[in-house]
């Protein structure tokens, strides 16, 4: 228990986070996910948006990519490129299998009130956690003082071939492939399991959404909520790339934080039957 | 319920027997012509699927196989079902069943039906998807063995014409 809340901490600390904490709908997008050949490559753009899947925000940054190949070896992007809306990069994929695309981030949040009871806040909007930074800056006797252990992962996933299984880092609100993400088609339910930590969590907030909300008036969101064994089933509603955001706060937090609150992004492809 | 239909499936194919005799399947694909400013003969996949929906065997695969660094087996992917339900497993060319593209037309395909081949339901779907253009899955239901000879006819729309299949006893 005690070695499960050193790990993130000091993998925070070393991570330098992307995504910002007013980031709503950050996304890594795939061109495409199921692919076949020798050595495809497959070019994908990393954004902060409203409407799915435009460039109307800012982009979102590489500096916590991650690509792990089926055989779990670390990938460095290619051609990586970043824009005033939108991060590029390319990979090929030499090997048979799921490739695993991820930005992840986590550490404490602190919120509690200073001189004349302005709130105060670490981090900052668009400041990055650090461990010593967090000891230093944070009053441990503030007035109403509260420490949430926070966690983000944005992710995404590509298959050459068969798709293979990937795995979880057992750190914050993560996504268990029931239904495998580079496998969905209309017409068939898809189950997905969420695990905060390591284990799998009921209440789970999720929400999915189609491509392309610029064109039509209603985002029909598809809402669920996890159950006791974290599990959703999604009724797909038409072939496209969807957008899954996961957001779950509990208080089953390590000390000195008092809740742990983890948020999940991931992008799928369901294909037409 | 799924593993009821397979003991079922199992118990009755038991029960029945394996077929005895090798027994050939012919299939007829008619290829559209179509009026379009692009034109790529379509890639095109045949194969033969339980009731259940689990491949059984391959009948026929058409693609671009020579084409320089093997980048015709890029778009095999297209093929979505056929893809999934057996491309994505195999190493290519696959002996005996790959070819080249075809043209419009009338295309004859034979297939061997396994001889440990189960008595019961069965599908046999053709899947063809065309580059700069559409895709299509048409799927032809038997139901094995026959006792006479049949004829089963279905109608593409876009990407195929008739489908047929035709199987003596």
């Amino acid at each position: 228990m005690k070695k499960a809340l050193i790990k993130p901490l000091l993998v925070a600390a070393l991570l330098t986070s992307a995504i910002t904490a007013q980031a709503h709908r950050a996304w890594i997008l795939p061109d495409v996910t199921v692919l076949s050949g020798e050595a495809p490559s497959v070019t994908f753009d990393m954004a902060v948006s409203n409407s799915l899947f435009n460039f109307d925000h800012v982009p979102v940054g590489n500096a916590s990519l991650i690509i792990h190949s089926p055989n779990g070896e670390l990938l460095a992007p290619e051609n990586l490129y970043t824009g005033k809306f939108r991060t590029v990069f390319d990979l090929t994929l030499k090997k048979e299998g799921t490739y695993h695309i991820a930005i992840s981030s986590q550490g404490l949040f602190a919120k509690w009130e200073g001189d004349a009871g302005k709130p105060q806040f670490y981090p900052k909007r668009g400041e990055i956690f650090k461990q010593d930074e967090f000891e230093k800056v944070v009053p441990k006797n503030a007035a109403k003082l509260e420490i949430v252990q926070s966690s983000r992962r944005v992710e995404t996933f590509v298959s050459l071939g068969k798709p293979s299984a990937f795995t979880l880092t057992q750190q914050g609100l993560e996504l268990k492939a029931v239904t495998h993400p580079n496998d969905l088609f209309v017409g068939e339910k898809a189950k997905f399991q969420f695990y905060m930590d390591g284990k799998a969590v009921e209440g789970v907030d999720v929400t999915v959404i189609r491509e392309g909300t610029r064109y039509r008036n209603d985002p029909q969101e598809l809402k669920y909520r996890t159950d006791k064994n974290g599990e959703i089933e999604i009724n797909w509603n038409g072939a496209g790339r969807y957008y899954l955001a996961a957001s779950y706060k509990d208080n089953q937090a390590q000390k000195p934080a008092s809740s742990r609150a983890g948020s999940y992004a991931a992008v799928f492809e369901v294909l037409p039957e | 319920m799924k593993k009821n239909r397979w003991l079922i499936a199992l118990l009755l194919g038991g029960f029945m027997g394996a077929m005895a005799q090798a027994q050939e399947l012919e299939i007829r694909v008619e290829l559209p012509k179509l009026n379009v400013a692009e034109y790529h003969k379509p890639y095109l996949a045949l194969w033969l699927e339980d009731e259940q929906g689990a491949h059984v065997a391959n009948i026929a695969l058409l693609y671009d196989a020579k084409m320089r660094n093997n980048e015709g087996e890029k778009w095999l992917k297209d093929l979505r079902q056929w893809w999934r339900k057996s491309g994505r497993t195999l190493a290519f060319p696959i002996d005996g069943v790959t070819g080249a593209t075809k043209g419009p037309g009338v295309h004859h395909f034979t297939f061997t039906l396994p001889q440990n081949l189960h008595a019961g339901n069965y599908q046999v779907r053709v899947e063809a998807a065309r580059e700069v253009g559409g895709r299509e899955l048409v799927t032809l239901l038997v139901t094995l063995p026959v006792k006479k000879s049949i004829e089963i006819n279905e109608q593409g729309q876009s990407e195929l014409g008739t489908v047929s299949l035709l199987l003596k006893p």
